[in-house]
């Protein structure tokens, strides 16, 4: 047993408990807080597997931004969680749909030898260059469209997500009323007070 | 038992976490947001195997699609974010069970 594998083990074992205790807990900070761990432990496995660039995006992405907004969310939200749960009559049939899946990917995996076929690789990873620098080599070049739309998803996404969200009345824009400006003068706006000694002012 | 790392490994890890993002959504009777993280694990288990796929296979296709995946899930969390959030603000509550408006 290598170290390689040592580790796929180690990080396998915190990604799948961690994410189990995400579907199963019922306090949803404690939940934010283990997919967090989730997705370190995702980053790990894919700097094994020498993709370091999508190792730091997930971190950057779901960590730095997906996460904090849930956290925020959860915060923003609170709910008050009721212990009280009936047991639904139909879990046990949906659970096993799960099961039956995960059933039989471990059954092809087992009992069929993986053909593998010869695959036609259309952008062979160098390595006499990083990881990052042959991502963005193509990136930028040959699946540039892609990248465009997704920008362009990115952006529907956010005035999805500030026109849902923003109240209808005005409180963000500040506007000037000009005859409140006009009509203010010195005796309306100017106070002269005598303050004597040892006491305050009231305003 | 294999003593090298390979593609079985990584094909039964993305497995397993699915099905366990999928049970999450099955096994979830309480409130949305945690059927969203359900969500966000699925998506998790996918590039997974995508990028395990593009390590072992040598091709640079599958990270680049794992980046365009890591898209679509950020545009996905903040529109259901903010539809809960819409949504709290109307009925107080985000319980499953309770979302039978539309039922006709």
């Amino acid at each position: 047993m290598n170290f390689t594998l040592y580790l796929f083990y180690i990080f396998s074992f915190v990604l799948v408990s961690s994410s189990l205790v995400v579907v199963s807990t019922r306090n949803m900070v404690y939940a934010v807080m283990f997919l967090i761990l989730a997705f370190f432990n995702a980053a790990g496995l894919f700097i094994i597997l020498g993709a370091e660039f999508i190792a730091m995006l997930l971190i950057i992405v779901y960590v730095g931004a997906i996460a904090v907004l849930f956290l925020f969310v959860v915060m923003m939200l609170n709910i008050d969680i009721k212990i009280a749960q009936e047991i639904n009559r139909k879990r046990p049939l949906l659970m096993m749909i799960s099961g039956v899946f995960l059933f039989e990917v471990m059954m092809t995996l087992t009992l069929s030898k993986l053909h593998s076929y010869d695959p036609k690789i259309l952008y062979p990873i160098k390595n006499d260059v990083t990881n990052t620098y042959a991502i963005g080599s193509i990136l930028y070049t040959d699946f540039i469209l892609p990248f465009q739309l997704c920008g362009a998803i990115l952006f529907v996404a956010m005035i999805g997500a500030i026109v849902l969200t923003l109240k209808e009345d005005n409180r963000f824009v500040k506007k000037q009323i000009i005859s409140n400006q006009v009509f203010r003068n010195k005796s309306n706006s100017l106070e002269i007070v005598k303050v004597k000694n040892n006491t305050g002012i009231d305003i | 038992m294999n003593t090298i790392l390979n593609q079985n490994h990584f094909i039964i890890l993305s497995t397993i976490l699915f099905c366990v993002g999928m049970s999450g959504i099955f096994l979830n009777r309480k409130n949305i947001i945690s059927l969203l993280m359900s969500i966000e694990i699925m998506l998790l288990a996918v590039n997974i195997n995508f990028v395990a796929f593009s390590s072992f296979l040598q091709d640079l296709v599958g990270q680049i699609f794992a980046i365009f995946i890591l898209t679509v899930a950020g545009a996905e969390a903040a529109i259901g974010l903010a539809i809960l959030v819409v949504y709290f603000n109307n009925r107080k509550n985000i319980e499953i069970e309770d979302i039978s408006s539309l039922k006709g």
